[in-house]
């Protein structure tokens, strides 16, 4: 499971950075959402995944099963994916309005701003 | 300590209620001014008290929420270095929002201006005060947002295409962030920065900590704007409002350079032999490539960012000697630079509103008709070439004393001769801008005077840096030794477990 979720993790981050190194506005978009999937798959498994028991505390124990995997890593992926979902949203309206204005998808023609 | 446990989370709760209640009332400029002063002034009051009350702890206070004690529970940090840096940037946010009143229009209050002001101002002194790594990265993406969005709000053509570049870079450097305290939480265990600097003091050549080390210097280097991941800034910040690129100018950069003082001196500093030449080495290449860029520049605030950058650089420096000397060195500089290029920035803006262009052919004239504001430039201004008795002079030479005492003759060499092409462009500006006759107008334009309000604070500021140079450098070298003593406690931790 580790080595697969390795494999997936590192095919997504370069598909990714192929995709952001595009000129095209659209293409760096789906480039950055899955450069946000691979970096909270990399939080998620970098903890441990123990042995496929779940994280929370059976009804009856008071502790959790003793190879269940770290809870707070989970959180912290929980509020990650919040995060990257909230500037996702932001960043489509941006390149939108980008779009829309210069009416230009290629980033390089994007160049006002460099003279 | 009591009083401190209610001022932390009290200087984010102010600026966000603040925020929230200004989203009530944004279709009356007036009130949205009102308010954001009044906000902006509560925080720097309350900043001033913490950093007071902190001068009087011996040690760091631990402010843990929810009644879990740390490392377990989520805890604010407050030691010298983050009481520091929440006042400044508090006096910063301040005089940004005097300037604010002047300069944004009914759409921007319309558009919640104010209320991302004031968002990005409770998430800034969050991101200075949390002791917790990931709470760290959540700050940082508060304080994202809502500079996304000020940057945004003008909706002009350039603003758009400057933003585009700015948040694309931002969100790669957040992912790389996560990435880096996703795998070092894995081998430590821990994401309390104190409690790490502890457990991972062991294992320092552990291939997951350089990994995690990596990708957090990757991630602090493009927010710090080092060499060589700096090409965002002077692609985004010149387009910008005044407001906003001067608290961005002062603050945002500072807040990466923070991290990086915080992860590699503190929690990682026990690695200090393997980043420590890195960091000199970036720091000399940020420091030439920033003001060789600022002398082929002729825009006002083209310019100044460019000198962001190159300012970087020594604080980088100062980072890379780990010295005690040199951190207080480079806090030093910072609380300097954070006041001064802030104030380069507003008067930048005054410049622009005078003469009606930031290209330096276009304008000319302020020297013989406005006087006033002439002087007033040429306080940051001498102040960021290191002319004495101003602050700068004493921070570069504080800088420079450590490379020497260390030996590093090269960076001490770069770090004089950037000095004196530093003041060629600040030279450059006030031969155009001020000593020339304008080009085309007999007139200036009129300056609110409440936009010269904050130029005023803030150099008298670095005036008084200079005079009381004593006592802020005292306060820094607590900060500095309160810093390295983490790393301390843990290689003697390192040395009892053998």
């Amino acid at each position: 499971m580790d080595l697969l979720l390795a494999i997936l993790i590192g095919l997504l981050a370069a598909v990714a950075v192929y995709l952001i190194l595009d000129r095209n506005l659209f293409r760096i978009l789906i480039g950055l959402a899955l450069l946000a999937q691979a970096a909270n798959l990399l939080v998620f498994s970098a903890a441990g995944l123990g042995d496929g028991t779940t994280a929370v505390i059976d009804k009856k124990a008071d502790a959790p099963a003793e190879n269940a995997p770290d809870a707070l890593a989970q959180a912290l992926v929980l509020t990650a994916i919040v995060i990257s979902f909230g500037v996702l949203a932001f960043c489509i309206t941006l390149l939108k309005r980008t779009h829309r204005r210069s009416s230009q998808s290629d980033i390089s023609a994007l160049s006002h701003i460099d003279s | 300590m009591t009083q401190l446990s209610f001022l932390a989370p009290l200087l984010v709760l102010v600026p966000f209620f603040f925020g929230t209640v200004s989203i009530a009332t944004r279709n009356v400029p007036a009130v949205q001014r009102f308010l954001v002063v009044l906000a902006s002034g509560a925080n720097f009051a309350l900043a001033g008290w913490l950093f007071l009350e902190d001068q009087k702890q011996d040690a760091p206070t631990e402010v843990s929420f929810g009644a879990w004690e740390t490392p377990v529970g989520i805890a604010f940090f407050i030691d010298g270095l983050s009481a520091l840096m929440v006042v400044v940037a508090a006096l910063i946010g301040f005089c940004g929002a005097l300037f604010a009143c002047g300069e944004i229009g009914r759409t921007l209050w319309r558009r919640n201006y104010a209320f991302f002001y004031l968002l990005l101002l409770g998430g800034i002194n969050g991101a200075f005060l949390t002791g917790d790594l990931f709470n760290m990265f959540v700050w940082f993406e508060v304080m994202l947002i809502a500079s996304f969005a000020m940057i945004v709000l003008g909706r002009r053509k350039h603003t758009l295409e400057g933003a585009t570049k700015y948040v694309v870079i931002n969100m790669v450097s957040s992912f790389f962030f996560l990435s880096g305290l996703g795998i070092l939480y894995g081998k430590a265990g821990s994401l309390n920065l104190a409690d790490i600097a502890s457990r991972v003091a062991e294992s320092n050549s552990d291939p997951l900590i350089l990994t995690s080390g990596a990708l957090l210097l990757i991630a602090f280097g493009i927010k710090a704007g080092v060499f060589p991941l700096y090409f965002w800034l002077p692609a985004s910040y010149p387009h910008a409002g005044f407001t906003t690129a001067a608290v961005f100018g002062g603050l945002l950069t500072k807040v990466g350079v923070y991290a990086l003082f915080r992860v590699f001196g503190g929690a990682l500093g026990f690695a200090s032999e393997l980043t420590g030449p890195i960091f000199l080495v970036v720091g000399a290449a940020t420091m030439i490539m920033g003001v060789l860029g600022a002398a082929s520049q002729f825009h006002v605030r083209r310019i100044l960012s460019f000198h962001i950058i190159s300012q970087i650089g020594y604080l980088v420096l100062g980072l890379g000697l780990f010295t005690q000397g040199a951190f207080a060195a480079a806090i030093f500089y910072t609380a300097h630079h954070i006041l001064v290029k802030s104030n380069l920035f507003f008067s930048a803006g005054l410049i622009a509103r005078a003469t009606g262009s930031e290209r330096l052919e276009r304008i000319g004239g302020l020297f013989k008709e406005r006087p006033l504001l002439a002087f007033l430039f040429l306080i940051p201004a001498l102040s960021l070439g290191g002319i004495p008795p101003l602050s700068g002079f004493f921070a570069k030479f504080l800088i420079i004393r450590e490379t020497l005492r260390e030996e590093a003759w090269i960076y001490a060499g770069i770090a004089l001769a950037v000095g004196v092409i530093t003041l060629f462009s600040m030279t450059k500006i006030w031969a155009e801008a001020f000593w020339k006759d304008h080009p085309r107008r007999e007139k200036l334009d009129r300056i609110k005077p409440i936009q010269v309000v904050p130029v005023i604070l803030l150099a008298t500021g670095t005036i008084l840096i200079g005079i009381f140079v004593q006592p802020v450098h005292e306060v820094s070298e607590r900060a500095a030794t309160q810093l390295i003593e983490q790393n301390q406690v843990a290689t003697v931790a390192e040395a009892e477990t053998p």
